[in-house]
């Protein structure tokens, strides 16, 4: 399998190959893959890539993915322009 | 800074039909969603229901949403806004930010009803992001919602009811569905969906997978391979399907993002697509101020969305002193439709992942 074709984070296109090499490296939480490569702050937020991710994790450390930690999760949840936040809260 | 009692997240099933719950009982209401449109699946759902009569047996899916937005036209405690993103819930202060077209917005709410749907899991394979490489959801907006043929040749990947149903509506729209290939060695979804399929004339593989996508520019076929038990490609079973488009249907996952912002006790629960927040009954998360509703607390259909909104609506309102005359009748009600239809056989799964990401396994 060319795992170099195999697109997990498609917001910054990052390949299986370069998750696999980085948990090679002893990047064990999705949080440590995602502060190194990008993987999971696209446009996304890690809608589609986290799930993959765990999975990979989860078969690679040999735990059951509920085990696999989650990232956290703060606001904004979709992308919002830094424009709007600038501009401060709207009257109602 | 706007303040209102309950603050609905998402106008899908599960989400207009807690606003109208909240609606009824008196609560001011806020519903909120980042489309154009309400109804969130229900713009596409062009079969109808069946079931119920309470939950609109015989009605088709994109007729539904007008039937609660003339209802709560009517409400003068209820406002709703359309193409506004809910983009944060901080739950030490109750307060949700809104980015309404380059407005941001803060509002308080005392109770959030959570009812954002479920997203499409995706699946790793070579040239996965070759385009016509879609999730079935998307090929389903494209073609009911939009008018637009995705494509000619389709090669569907999985047999959940999604991808049955999908599978369906393109040949209605005279799309060739040239095969669906299911990983497992069984069909996922209900069998008269299926038959469907197979007097159309579509080949169904179950036990397989799809290996790569063929093509430059865009998708022009597949290499799909039959699968052992443990999931792995039998080896010279690797054969060329002709395609122009991959329509993954390999399951939803609940859009959960708020919840763990709110600092919900979250659980994964395969059963019900991924992390689902741990809830009572009334669907009250471990945040008191938070309630789930719909496919955001475990991937089922609209049918019990609705169903699981409304309690959640008329729970959060009875939190707040807002008691509708027959709040308790009806909530029963409801605990019986629902249980109802997850006590099918197709159910028992689902039944087990709510027994799990209930707090105590039961009433609390």
């Amino acid at each position: 399998m060319t795992d170099d074709d195999i697109i997990i984070c498609r917001c910054e296109d990052i390949t299986l190959r370069q998750i696999r090499e980085l948990i090679a490296q002893g990047y064990h939480t999705i949080d440590e893959i995602k502060r190194v490569s990008r993987a999971g702050m696209g446009p996304c937020q890690g809608r589609t890539c986290r799930q993959l991710i765990a999975r990979e994790l989860a078969g690679a450390l040999g735990v059951p993915i509920e085990q696999v930690e989650m990232p956290t999760f703060r606001p904004p949840s979709r992308p919002v322009l830094l424009s709007t936040i600038a501009r401060g809260e709207a009257d109602e | 800074m706007k303040e209102v009692d309950i603050a609905v997240i998402g106008a899908g099933p599960a989400g207009l039909s807690a606003a109208l719950a909240c609606g009824k009982s008196g609560a001011t209401t806020l519903l909120i969603d980042f489309m154009d449109a309400p109804g969130g699946q229900l713009i596409k759902q062009t079969h109808k229901f069946f079931g119920s009569e309470r939950q609109f047996a015989g009605t088709r899916g994109i007729q539904i949403p007008s039937i609660f937005i003339n209802q709560l036209s009517q409400m003068p405690n209820v406002q709703l806004v359309l193409g506004v993103n809910a983009s944060g819930y901080y739950a030490d202060s109750g307060v949700l930010t809104l980015e309404d077209g380059g407005k941001f917005i803060k509002v308080k709410a005392k109770r959030v009803i959570i009812a954002t749907g479920a997203g499409e899991k995706a699946l790793a394979f070579e040239n996965n992001d070759l385009p016509g490489v879609y999730g079935a959801g998307a090929v389903q907006t494209l073609m009911n919602a939009y008018g637009v043929k995705p494509g000619n040749r389709v090669l569907m990947v999985g047999s959940g009811n999604i991808g049955l149903i999908v599978s369906y509506q393109l040949i209605q729209a005279h799309v060739q569905v040239v095969s669906l290939v299911e990983a497992a060695g069984r069909i996922g979804g209900y069998l008269v969906h299926a038959a469907k399929l197979r007097r159309a004339g579509v080949p169904i593989l179950t036990s397989h997978t799809i290996v790569r996508a063929i093509g430059e520019e865009t998708v022009r076929g597949a290499v799909v391979a039959q699968v052992d038990q443990s999931w792995q490609a039998v080896p010279g079973s690797q054969r060329e399907v002709a395609c122009d488009v991959i329509c993954l249907a390999v399951g939803l996952t609940p859009l959960v993002d708020m919840m763990w912002q709110a600092g919900c006790e979250m659980k994964y629960v395969p059963a019900l697509g991924g992390h689902v927040p741990v809830r009572d009954e009334n669907m009250r998360a471990s945040n008191p101020a938070v309630y789930v509703a719909g496919d955001a607390g475990g991937v089922e259909e609209a049918s019990s969305a609705m169903i699981s909104g409304e309690i959640a609506g008329i729970s959060a309102a009875v939190s707040l002193g807002f008691r509708a005359q027959d709040a308790d009748a009806r909530l029963a009600l409801l605990k019986s439709d629902l249980a109802a239809i997850r006590s099918a056989p197709a159910g028992e799964k689902i039944r087990a992942g709510i027994m799990s990401a209930m707090a105590c396994g039961g009433e609390r």
